[in-house]
């Protein structure tokens, strides 16, 4: 069979499972849609949380980012587990003590504050919708280069799937569909990086291949590509180009950026017990790193990969996938010095311009595995990107049904009219998700840093302090999400929209890039945040039995204190 | 709050404190701060800074988790907090 015929099938299969499960898996009341009724098992809630975290940009772009950045790629593989440690010793045992459904619904009760709550819906809806356009079309792009079909088909069919089981299932559907997903992507991302360990350095498993030697010769792969890079006029692959102050405070920015992203969080209500929180966190850390630890690896077999299959090559020898490639106008080939030959170089005499995302999808061609793994990496890529649009729009819709309505404008909804909410505001929400896919707004990508550093400046420092400290009140943890906002949003605004061209170290405050802004704005929430509580009243005194209760695993812990003495 | 259940609060502060510094120095530390010193440093076929930058600290992140949630639950029996 050809490619394409295997990713009909391997494709349509993934989908029949997706659905299969949707309709197994009803919700029946608005628990079951919010939280999937708390009775998730640890170990399901960690694939899960781990389908649900990596998203399109963690399968399709991650590999091809590192493969082109080097060292400083490091940056996204810490930063987006670092913050799982956080999540889980700072985070997810107490909300799962709290026992309610959002991440509003926490700032609004531990901050006795409709307008805290209000905010709480604005960060969560705005990080959301940011977070889910781009996952929509990443489901466009994968259809249309696997599938022949238009981006707006592919978008169409992607809706139409997560439609069904986010409306029809809310957090009970979506996170079995989840499971499910993870299994897929996850067998997509090692099937290609194992054949490839293999066929360069003889070694199964692609983390150790990454620090071996090549097959039939003495040099290790990181010094040979070491060496290959700077011959080309590039950096050496192990050193890093960026200022040491940026790459912590980006290190930072997402790693903060990522315990404060509403749709992680949420999973953590999903569970019976504070222990399974933590135990759960452990399992989603664990499943992630084995994408996130092979990832690397896959980046320097695909950057070995194609400096020596194609440098100094002539072009009518050029290899198959190249060409197949450059028909997309993802790869671009212009002979300026009319040898005939490829020059890749860092200098103005390189002929070669590679699209950085076509380094994972382009992998199992360039290494010549058989058709099979390419239709599979398309149903990876399409879980990758399915799953996490799933748990975004939840979010929305939770935050739109319970936070908004219930909470708000509508105390005296009943369960059912909160659940037909909930229903309708899910499919609106994928309505104008799908519309983002389709018609991406100019700035998509420039605005996904927004989402890390915003949830960084936000919620992170409202929710630990609120944990962590009894005596911070209200006005302070309002004043510091303001200005925890105001302040990161500011500086990306400025420096993305308003003075593009002074987007670089030189102009930086303290040669800080907009990605790592965000630490900056989680410093000021903080500090705003002590200072006004200490100048205004402490919380009142149910709010602060509320806290030694979080506190403590047991239930009603403070209660039967009280009862005793 | 009851003295024993500040005094199981501390423990656990006391625990977050000791596995934050750990996942401070891993990534922060020799992923970030010290990796251009520890790259003078071999591991296998790794420089060593640039292994913590890409393996090394990822590892020991999923450690720290199981080993917070192994203390926890030891805890948690010990001071009568547990779930049933």
């Amino acid at each position: 069979m050809d490619i394409q015929s295997w990713t009909f099938v391997i494709v349509g299969l993934s989908f029949a499972l997706y659905i299969g499960i949707a309709i197994w898996s009803r919700a029946r009341d608005t628990s079951d849609f919010y939280v999937a009724h708390g009775q998730v098992s640890p170990l399901a809630n960690g694939l899960a949380t781990a389908a649900d975290w990596m998203s399109a940009a963690s399968f399709i772009g991650m590999a091809g980012l590192i493969s082109f950045l080097g060292r400083d790629g490091s940056v996204y593989l810490m930063g987006w587990t670092g913050g799982y440690v956080l999540l889980a010793l700072l985070l997810a045992p107490y909300l799962r003590k709290f026992g309610k459904f959002t991440v509003p619904d926490f700032i609004g009760d531990r901050y006795y504050s409709r307008s805290a709550r209000l905010i709480g819906v604005v960060c969560a809806i705005f990080i959301s919708f940011t977070y889910v356009a781009g996952q929509m079309r990443g489901v466009g792009i994968v259809f249309s280069r696997f599938l022949d079909v238009s981006i707006e088909t592919g978008v169409m069919v992607g809706m139409a799937i997560v439609f069904f089981y986010a409306v029809l299932g809310g957090m009970k559907g979506i996170t079995y569909t989840q499971v499910a997903q993870y299994c897929v992507l996850i067998f997509a991302f090692l099937v290609p990086a194992i054949f490839i360990s293999i066929m360069m350095t003889g070694s199964a498993i692609p983390q150790l291949g990454f620090g071996s030697t090549l097959t039939g010769e003495e040099s290790f792969l990181l010094d040979k590509l070491d060496g290959l890079s700077q011959q080309l006029g590039f950096a050496a692959y192990t050193s890093g180009n960026k200022q040491t102050i940026d790459v912590f405070c980006i290190t930072a920015a997402l790693m903060v950026g990522t315990a404060g992203l509403p749709h992680v969080i949420v999973r953590f209500f999903t569970v019976p017990k504070v222990r399974d929180a933590r135990k759960s966190a452990g399992y989603a850390l664990l499943f992630i790193a084995v994408l996130y630890t092979s990832a690397p690896a896959v980046a320097a077999f695909a950057r070995t990969n194609l400096i020596q299959s194609i440098s100094e090559v002539r072009i009518d020898q050029a290899p198959e996938w190249f060409n197949n490639w450059r028909r997309t106008g993802l790869i671009e080939f212009k002979d300026k010095n009319g040898d005939g030959r490829i020059q890749y170089l860092n200098s103005e005499r390189n002929e070669l311009t590679i699209d950085r995302d076509i380094m994972v999808l382009a992998n199992p061609e360039i290494a010549g595995l058989p058709n099979w793994v390419v239709g599979l990496v398309a149903a990876g890529a399409l879980a990758a990107a399915l799953s996490t649009a799933a748990g975004l729009l939840l979010v929305i819709s939770s935050s739109v049904a319970h936070d908004l309505f219930k909470r708000t404008l509508r105390p005296r909804f009943t369960e059912k009219q909160e659940l037909r909410t909930a229903r309708i505001a899910a499919a609106c929400a994928v309505v104008i998700a799908g519309y983002f896919g389709i018609n991406p707004p100019a700035f998509v990508a420039q605005v996904v840093a927004f989402a890390f550093g915003l949830a960084a400046a936000s919620f992170f420092p409202a929710i630990i302090m609120g944990i962590f400290s009894r005596r911070i009140n209200k006005e302070g943890a309002i004043a510091g999400m303001v200005t925890g906002l105001l302040f990161t949003a500011a500086y990306i605004l400025y420096f993305k929209f308003i003075d593009p061209g002074a987007n670089n170290a030189a102009h930086w405050w303290l040669g800080i890039s907009p990605e790592g802004i965000g630490t900056i704005g989680m410093l000021i929430n903080f500090l705003v945040t002590g200072l006004v509580s200490h100048l205004t009243p402490p919380p009142p005194e149910d709010v602060r039995k509320m806290i030694d209760e979080i506190r403590l695993p047991r239930a009603n812990a403070i209660g039967s204190y009280q009862a005793e003495a | 709050m009851q003295n024993r259940d500040k005094k199981y609060w501390q423990k656990n502060l006391q625990y977050l404190g000791i596995l934050l510094s750990v996942w401070f120095v891993v990534s922060y530390g020799c992923g970030i701060l010290w990796v251009d010193a520890l790259d003078s440093f071999r591991l296998g076929g790794f420089k060593l800074g640039f292994w913590f930058a890409q393996q090394g600290s990822i590892y020991v992140f999923v450690i720290l988790i199981f080993v917070y949630v192994w203390l926890m639950n030891r805890l948690d029996k010990k001071y009568e907090v547990d779930e049933a």
